[in-house]
């Protein structure tokens, strides 16, 4: 379904991606690893035409189409969700109409009627079941005044709603305490599929015992070093990142 | 006592071409003549202070941004009393439905300039309220118009409210006396049509709220069609001890308009004053609010949002007097410009020595939305007094990238994502209006003029 080979990005002067290659086949789960400033949130944002990445050589396509050449929202209409580490806030737009434009958005463009307000309404009730959440959430202005959990779980719930193929989630578990990280990974798992995939991007294993990866690789400077099943993680956890990179782990500042 | 009202059009055009050897020009003012009222020595006056100086011009600091010369320049027609009267202006009934923002509420049409009976809805008042034309007042109760008429808004302020004092035939006058609350907003709905074509629309509008009174007031300009003509429009408030007004003022008049505005406030100890002002129409529009807070305890709050876009000019100053202690002021401008518009901002406050403990913060945020748009931002605080509590800021910006791709990441449009993002700026300010009904009618407005479906 996923096919990136050779892939190069820059930001600025600075090569990051240096060469990588991942095929990811549909109902399947890859958890993409690495040390920080390995490379594996860019990898994330590149995919999803983050604007700060230039990418530099190789390709990518999904289900045979190339998704480099399409512009962020047209990569989400062919069926791309990344949830973000970091989700924007917007004060002075509900979540409620934030979402709905999005889903009418996708609608459109695959033909199908425009959904009115109430309608939408009753198609969230469920979503929002899956994150835990009321619906007095939608009347707030999105991820505005939000904390790090709830950011998180309003991802999930955007991508329950919009129900993509290929699902990227860039360091989601960051920053969540154990009964958030349930609450993301349940909503995760809810959403598996035969005909979707999922690419888990995340610095510790932690998010693994929840969300159980078919493969696991493991980035360093740029480049898929190591590829596996799901033991990978495991061992990586037991030997620390060490182990592949040859060096201590620079900590972040 | 009444005055005779005896200007002349000669009068009018001698002094014009004394004027005019002095500072600014005073452009085409031949053939104007003073209404004929009680009003007649201030009228004179107000005459004599604006030949005086003249309409301002650019090199004056406060009028440096807005070029006031074509204003200047054009010969303007003006009612001239009966013989001057035009044809009246058409407003249909849908027409009027959008001006509105509640059918029901008390309201008075003015139709290029004159009040319309035909067009207003007047339902009963609670005892001690009066909303009427300025013709009307004037006949009922003459003392009350000849109290604040020109006072807060004097000649001295700007040159143009000396002239629409000299000149300003209709307006609104209201009174809520002392202690009474008026459940509704009121509504002042000025409406200019292409009949206005070349012609100067004056108004002078006077709102008393007495001690311990309540009232929201919609003060809207707009235009049915497009024209050009010269809306010089001055409005009172005076604001009583403990009185509580929220003011809402909406500009959307003709691209081809001219529009001038003064608002000048007078606030008595523990009042509160709190006012909105859209800002949407007009090829050269300018406000000027200016609040004197002329007690302790007053509390001011100066919301705006001014859409400038094509070659717009958006002028917004404001002026707030902490004259006493213990008052707090409280000002959020935005601004979304768009085309080749040009948005002036210039928050003046001043603190007098004896206002102590005054907090007062001024914003003032701008979005630019195309390469010909431009701001000029200009924070004025003069500070007499040490312990108070006075910050400001301007920012002038475009949409965060970031933000954009966390749109476009869900699927949504960039065109789609600047027109969410754009009334996300906005949405903040105008949900400040504390009127429910008030402020979903703004929402709608705002929305219409920046293309979403919220």
């Amino acid at each position: 379904m996923l096919e990136i080979r050779g892939l190069h990005a820059s930001a600025g002067d600075t090569e990051i991606l240096k060469g990588i290659d991942l095929t990811v086949e549909a109902g399947e789960v890859h958890a993409v690893m690495g040390p920080n400033g390995s490379g594996k949130s860019t990898l994330a944002l590149v995919l999803a035409g983050h604007p700060a990445y230039k990418v530099t050589g190789g390709t990518v396509r999904l289900d045979g189409q190339d998704l480099l050449d399409l512009e962020p929202e047209e990569r989400a209409q062919a069926g791309v969700f990344l949830a973000f580490q970091y989700p924007v806030e917007i004060a002075g737009v509900t979540n409620a109409y934030f979402l709905r434009a999005a889903y009418n958005a996708l609608r459109k463009v695959r033909g199908q009627e425009e959904l009115d307000p109430i309608d939408f309404l009753e198609l969230l009730e469920e979503k929002l079941k899956l994150v835990g959440w009321g619906p007095e959430i939608m009347q707030r202005a999105v991820n505005s005044g939000f904390s790090g959990g709830e950011k998180k779980r309003n991802e999930i719930l955007q991508m329950a709603v919009l129900e993509p193929r290929l699902a990227i989630l860039d360091e989601t578990d960051s920053g969540l305490d154990i009964d958030a990280l349930r609450i993301v990974a349940d909503g995760v798992n809810a959403l598996r599929r035969p005909d979707r995939a999922t690419v888990v991007v995340t610095h510790y294993q932690r998010l693994l015992n929840f969300i159980i990866p078919d493969f696991v690789h493991v980035l360093v400077d740029g480049r898929i070093v190591r590829s596996g099943g799901k033991d990978l993680a495991l061992e990586l956890e037991a030997k620390g990142y060490e182990w592949l990179t040859g060096e201590p782990e620079p900590q972040p500042a | 006592m009444a005055d005779r009202g005896t200007g002349t059009a000669t009068g009018v055009s001698a002094r014009v071409a004394e004027g005019q050897r002095g500072r600014g020009a005073v452009g085409g003012l031949a053939g104007w003549t003073l209404p004929a009222d009680r009003l007649g020595s201030r009228r004179r006056a107000a005459l004599e202070s604006f030949t005086a100086t003249g309409f301002p011009t650019a090199k004056q600091e406060d009028w440096r941004f807005t070029p006031v010369t074509p204003i200047a320049m054009r010969e303007w027609q003006v009612d001239g009393g009966e013989e001057g009267k035009r044809g009246r202006g058409e407003v249909g009934t849908d027409e009027l439905a959008q001006l509105r923002f509640g059918a029901d509420w008390h309201t008075l049409v003015f139709v290029d300039g004159e009040f319309r009976a035909d067009l207003s809805h007047r339902p009963v008042l609670p005892a001690g309220v009066t909303v009427e034309p300025l013709g009307e007042a004037l006949a009922r109760d003459p003392e009350l118009v000849e109290r604040w008429f020109a006072r807060i808004a004097s000649s001295e302020v700007t040159p143009f409210s000396a002239l629409n004092a000299a000149f300003a035939r209709d307006g609104a006058v209201v009174r809520v006396a002392a202690g009474i609350e008026v459940p509704e907003p009121i509504q002042l709905l000025f409406v200019a049509t292409p009949g206005s074509e070349g012609r100067a629309i004056q108004t002078r509008t006077i709102l008393v709220i007495e001690p311990g009174a309540r009232a929201q007031f919609i003060e809207s300009y707009s235009a049915v069609g497009d024209a050009t003509w010269f809306t010089n429009a001055v409005t009172e408030v005076r604001v009583g001890e403990q009185a509580w007004v929220e003011h809402t003022r909406i500009q959307r008049e003709s691209r081809r308009a001219y529009h001038i505005g003064l608002t000048s406030v007078h606030q008595e100890r523990d009042s509160h004053y709190r006012s909105f002002t859209l800002t949407a129409g007009g090829a050269i529009a300018r406000h000027d609010l200016q609040a004197r807070l002329a007690g302790e305890n007053v509390e001011t709050l100066l919301y705006g949002l001014y859409l400038g876009e094509g070659e717009q000019v958006v002028d917004n100053h404001t002026v707030i007097f902490h004259d006493h202690p213990s008052c707090r002021s409280w000002e959020v401008y935005k601004g979304i410009l768009d085309g080749n518009s040009h948005a002036v901002f210039n928050g003046k406050v001043f603190v007098k020595p004896e206002a102590q403990k005054t907090d007062a913060k001024q914003t003032n945020r701008n979005l630019l939305l195309s390469a010909g748009a431009r701001v000029d931002t200009k924070p004025q605080l003069e500070i007499f007094a040490d312990d108070v509590k006075c910050t400001h800021g301007a920012t002038v910006g475009r949409i965060d990238e970031i933000a954009y791709f966390y749109l476009q990441s869900r699927g949504i449009s960039r065109g789609e994502a600047q027109r969410i993002l754009t009334y996300a700026f906005a949405a903040e300010v105008v949900d400040e209006v504390a009127s429910a009904p008030v402020r979903e009618g703004l929402d709608r407005m705002v929305q219409a003029r920046l293309g979403t479906r919220m």
